[in-house]
């Protein structure tokens, strides 16, 4: 299938206070691949998914998305096949109910009342956080939160989920849980993160990004198990490697 | 620490708010209504009355008894923002010295009066604004109100004020919180770090609000929120409603306090 491929052809991105984030960055994300983005602070990646994502638009260079080009005016078609999971729930959820606010996307979206209904249900049931429906977001845990906002991209059905760093402050469990529903969700996915486990999990690909530029884009289980590379970029090796590791040299 | 208690205080009428009790049911519409008709009759008396305010207590304390809300919660707010309304009157016993009741043998100056009178006052609208808060919770006034009709764009203001309170006083919590750990005593507290503390939070919150704005933008936001609910006026609320605004009325226009008086002197006689 040809469509769903993310572009991008030497993107550059400069913030209007003259910080360069982005400094050429090119890869094509195909459809249904899982894609991990790792990198130290501060290396772009925040800037990478905003402007996946429509909010900020490259100073130079090209990005797109289904084949559709970024621009100011198609901005809003960008974004009904993106979903943007923000790093932090609070900013994410900001209607007075947790039912509410994942209606406002589909709602936005034109369905029908029945509609905009069986998709919250159908999203809050997916998280595990259908008995929260009626809840004020500032009444939930950090985790039920960060399960929440995820059900609040999920409902809009979009072709491409982006996500900032989806399993900080998230309790053991609810992290599997949370690995467990990315796996189940066959659409492309880009995950920026520090938890190189997740990524070493979820997505098959990783792409490492230094200074607003690429340094490495392979299988995750290559690049996530280069040690010199991952000490270059302020990263250490998968927990769940660090002890094979040590039984392979004892 | 203050500003702890002061926070879980504020998170404490939003708790009451989730009660489910005969007046929480209400139609939101209706207690904004009777309630504003309310504050209207109680403002409309002259400014020597007295004795015609006190039967209007049965409201503010029906929506108390029945919606179960503690008296503390609500008077303790009553009384912190008391000093507003006591200043607008202080000066009335003072400007205002003609004596015009003697109870007792104890001449009484109008200023006196119309000073209790302006406290009485604020001491029904004030704890009627609250509790009709604590039974209706804000999102369900905010509701009631956009079904009266209320401009779009002030409602989504107030809805956003509302959930976003609580996280910016999360914030102030932890800045607060921060600074206690590392200051000792009087230092560290001086007005210049809170100067400091203040323009952080702004800073936060300008940069918050751009990142809410974008996740708005994120989910198909074209200027308006729409949000589709169904409500329909049971006969309950009608009926509430109706005899509400009839106590009002009589209330209002008759002494029912001479009524009430003069009937017991006759029955004792």
């Amino acid at each position: 299938m040809s469509h769903h491929i993310v572009d991008l052809k030497d993107v550059h991105f400069c913030y209007p206070d003259g910080t360069e984030a982005l400094k050429g960055i090119s890869f094509r994300i195909l459809h249904g691949e899982a894609v991990g983005i790792a990198g130290a602070n501060g290396a772009g990646k925040t800037s990478l998914l905003l402007s996946l994502s429509a909010h900020l638009i490259p100073t130079k260079g090209e990005i797109s998305i289904g084949e559709v080009p970024l621009s100011k005016k198609t901005r809003q078609e960008i974004r009904k096949k993106v979903g943007f999971v923000f790093q932090r729930p609070d900013d994410q959820l900001f209607m007075p109910s947790v039912y509410e606010d994942v209606a406002f996307g589909p709602i936005n979206l034109g369905l029908t009342d029945e509609k905009v209904d069986e998709r919250v249900r159908d999203a809050l049931e997916m998280v595990g956080c259908l008995q929260l429906v009626n809840r004020p977001p500032h009444r939930l845990s950090e985790g039920q939160k960060r399960a929440v906002s995820i059900a609040t991209v999920m409902a809009m059905k979009p072709d491409i989920l982006v996500m900032d760093e989806p399993a900080s402050s998230l309790d053991p469990k609810s992290r599997r849980q949370l690995i467990n529903l990315l796996r189940g969700f066959k659409h492309t996915k880009i995950i920026a993160s520090h938890d190189l486990d997740l990524i070493l999990d979820v997505c098959e690909r990783c792409i490492i990004i230094k200074d607003g530029r690429v340094v490495a884009d392979g299988l995750s289980e290559e690049v996530l198990l280069n040690e010199p590379l991952l000490e270059e970029n302020n990263l250490e090796l998968p927990i769940s490697r660090q002890h094979a590791h040590y039984f392979l040299r004892s | 620490m203050t500003f702890d208690l002061e926070y879980f205080n504020i998170g404490y009428l939003d708790t009451l708010s989730y009660k489910n009790t005969f007046v929480h049911r209400l139609d939101p519409r209706v207690k904004i209504l009777v309630s504003f008709i309310f504050i209207f009759f109680v403002v409309s008396f002259p400014k020597y009355e007295l004795a015609g305010l006190i039967p209007f207590f049965f409201y503010p304390v029906f929506l108390l008894a029945v919606g179960d809300i503690p008296l503390k919660a609500i008077a303790k707010k009553v009384i912190f923002i008391s000093p507003f309304a006591i200043f607008i009157g202080i000066f009335n016993p003072l400007l205002d010295t003609a004596v015009i009741l003697t109870p007792f043998g104890i001449p009484v100056s109008g200023g006196w009066i119309s000073f209790f009178s302006i406290v009485i006052k604020f001491i029904l609208t004030v704890s009627t604004a609250l509790l009709l808060i604590a039974v209706t919770s804000f999102p369900g006034i905010c509701e009631g109100l956009e079904r009266l009709k209320l401009p779009r764009l002030f409602i989504i203001q107030l809805l956003f004020l509302y959930r976003y309170l609580f996280v910016l006083l999360e914030e102030t919590l932890r800045i607060v919180r921060a600074r206690e750990a590392r200051s000792f005593g009087k230092r560290g507290k001086e007005i210049k770090t809170f100067i400091r503390l203040i323009s952080i939070l702004l800073l936060r919150t300008l940069e918050r609000s751009e990142r809410i704005y974008q996740a708005m933008l994120s989910r198909g936001f074209r200027g308006e929120i729409r949000v589709h609910k169904s409500y329909n006026l049971r006969l309950q609320d009608i009926v509430f409603g109706v005899f509400s605004v009839i106590m009002f009325y009589i209330l209002r226009n008759y002494d029912i306090v001479y009524l009430v008086g003069t009937n017991l002197r006759g029955f004792f006689q």
